[in-house]
């Protein structure tokens, strides 16, 4: 009780709601009640996307669904086509400077990877990675400024930036409809470890950790929102909110941000960790990049 | 975004006198003028005003767009097809820059 | 609370005041009024009809700075008879303009779509103008949520 008394007002209401879950919903039952009247599968250029797939062997899931299965019709239907779909814009930008040169080398990214519908295949679908040379895991945003700093002598781009966002969005489409697969194991094992401790533990002045919500709460209502698994198989991301396309630790920070919670930084080894962790909560979903949620 | 850059949507061919489904969306931030920076002070309205699709010069769709628009204007809409030709689009910034999009349509059988 | 969507449309010092106490300033009745006469001023000063327009709205809108809406309108479309303009008007913004499509005989069919920004629940509303001169309305309800988590 002292900590709800020590939390803002707002936050103590907050906290109580959440507690109470007033419009509890069985979270096994999405696509069967509530908001989800439109029952449809997610199929994008003729490709199936696998939005729900059976949790693997030691999941705390009983069963792993994609965010898309939580949204409205509406936002829904918005990532049907890529023409709907405002994140296309970035993905379009991305796709240019793909082929622009740029930096000291005089080189751009298709000089050495070439055509990226083939060089970049798969590669989304594995990230966070283990980087030997670098001795430490690596989210794509990393090994993109690698790329640029060390091999073309170009500057580093900032994490949010319009350029990273399309070139993370453009690179991503190239796994769209392959499974989230990363390594948990090996020189990986210890992030993923630091990925769940961070996961598993309460924070902020909300006293909440990401499990309250997205493991424990997943399927009931958040005040209007309809909670998620919390799975990042779609990011970079278009968000209604945003009304542009965000980064997962964009998304992360705000969450801890809304716990009341002094949130890591973009980049930061924590959000790699924490990246990992969620990804592997998410195996064998199907990429998604770019996406639309609320 | 640095500048607007549109996209649009429109089938390469047509029948005569069918009608198509033209989608069109172009980067833009469509600030509102209800928005406030730091100190408090408002962000001028800055939006895309106007949308229109003309066929082989002639007028077929417009749209006045209010700061109501979501950022990134999207459109859909129709237009009947009499005959091969161009559709230009344009869209108006509040600043004066216009920017346009253009794509042939040709009529078979 | 950080509302963002709010301060984005702006809903000023009266909201402000509305959600800290839970007071009503009801600026319902006078949005409304505001509203009608927008509608009145585009058909022209006689009173819409019923019918021949449907508005599409979702029921609930997810996220109010993207709400997806369409308008249809019965009409033949040919050089003789068609639907000049439609116009739509959101009661419980700041400023109730959205948009104003106008349609041609080439127009095919007078259907229209896009994304549009709601502050709150509120109506929605969409009118019609034949060449004629006759005019049609239809109106929906949407709900906008705001959600629990922002980010």
């Amino acid at each position: 009780m002292m900590k709800f008394l020590m939390a803002g007002a707002l936050g103590s209401v907050a906290a109580v709601a959440l507690v109470t879950a007033a419009a509890a919903q069985d979270s096994t039952s999405i696509g069967v009640q509530g908001l989800q009247t439109e029952p449809m599968e997610l199929v994008i250029d003729d490709q199936k996307m696998m939005t729900r797939v059976a949790a693997p062997a030691g999941s705390p899931l009983s069963e792993v669904i994609s965010g898309w299965e939580f949204r409205n019709p509406g936002t829904r239907k918005m990532e049907l086509d890529d023409f709907d779909n405002p994140a296309f814009i970035w993905v379009d930008q991305g796709e240019a400077l793909w082929s622009t040169v740029d930096g000291t080398e005089g080189k751009s990214c298709e000089t050495c990877h070439d055509d990226a519908s083939e060089s970049m295949k798969g590669v989304r679908a594995a990230f966070p990675k283990w980087s030997e040379a670098k001795g430490k895991a690596q989210a794509l945003e990393h090994q993109v400024n690698e790329c640029r700093t060390e091999r073309m002598g170009a500057e580093a781009w900032k994490w949010e930036s319009d350029q990273m966002l399309g070139m993370t969005g453009y690179v991503g489409l190239q796994s769209r409809g392959m499974p989230v697969q990363v390594q948990t194991d090996g020189p990986m094992q210890d992030w993923w470890q630091r990925g769940k401790d961070l996961y598993y533990t309460r924070i902020g002045q909300l006293d909440m950790s990401c499990a309250n919500c997205h493991e424990d709460h997943y399927g009931e209502m958040i005040r209007a929102d309809r909670l998620s698994q919390g799975q990042i198989n779609g990011f970079p991301t278009y968000r209604l909110k945003w009304q542009k396309v965000g980064s997962v630790h964009r998304r992360f920070k705000g969450c801890m941000e809304n716990i009341r919670a002094v949130a890591y930084k973009r980049g930061s080894d924590e959000f790699t960790a924490l990246e990992l962790y969620v990804a592997s909560r998410g195996q064998g979903l199907s990429v998604e990049t770019p996406s639309v949620r609320q | 975004m640095a500048s607007a850059k549109p996209r649009v949507k429109v089938p390469k061919t047509a029948a005569k006198d069918e009608v198509i489904t033209i989608k069109t969306l172009i980067s833009h931030k469509m600030e509102s003028g209800q928005r406030k920076d730091k100190d408090g002070n408002i962000i001028p309205q800055q939006i895309i005003n106007k949308f229109s699709a003309d066929f082989n010069g002639t007028r077929v769709f417009e749209v006045d767009l209010e700061p109501a628009i979501s950022a990134n204007p999207y459109f859909e809409f129709s237009m009947k097809v009499p005959e091969s030709g161009k559709i230009t689009f344009t869209w108006v910034d509040d600043d004066g820059s216009t920017y346009t999009e253009e794509k042939s349509i040709e009529v078979t059988g | 609370m950080t509302f963002t969507r709010r301060e984005a449309l702006g809903l000023g010092a009266g909201a402000a005041v509305f959600l800290a106490t839970g007071l009503r300033l009801d600026p319902a009745a006078a949005a409304a009024e505001d509203t009608m006469k927008m509608v009145m001023e585009f058909a022209g000063g006689q009173e819409p009809a019923a019918g021949k327009i449907t508005l599409s709205t979702p029921e609930i809108a997810e996220n109010g700075n993207t709400v997806p809406i369409s308008i249809s309108v019965d009409s033949a479309m040919t050089a003789d008879d068609y639907v000049e303009s439609v116009i739509i008007l959101a009661e419980g913004n700041p400023n109730p303009g959205v948009a104003t499509f106008k349609f041609s005989p080439m127009s095919g069919v007078a259907e229209a779509s896009t994304r549009m920004r709601l502050a709150k629940t509120q109506k929605v509303i969409a009118v019609a103008k034949m060449n004629s001169g006759a005019v049609f309305m239809d109106a929906k309800e949407v709900k906008v949520t705001i959600g629990g988590c922002g980010g």
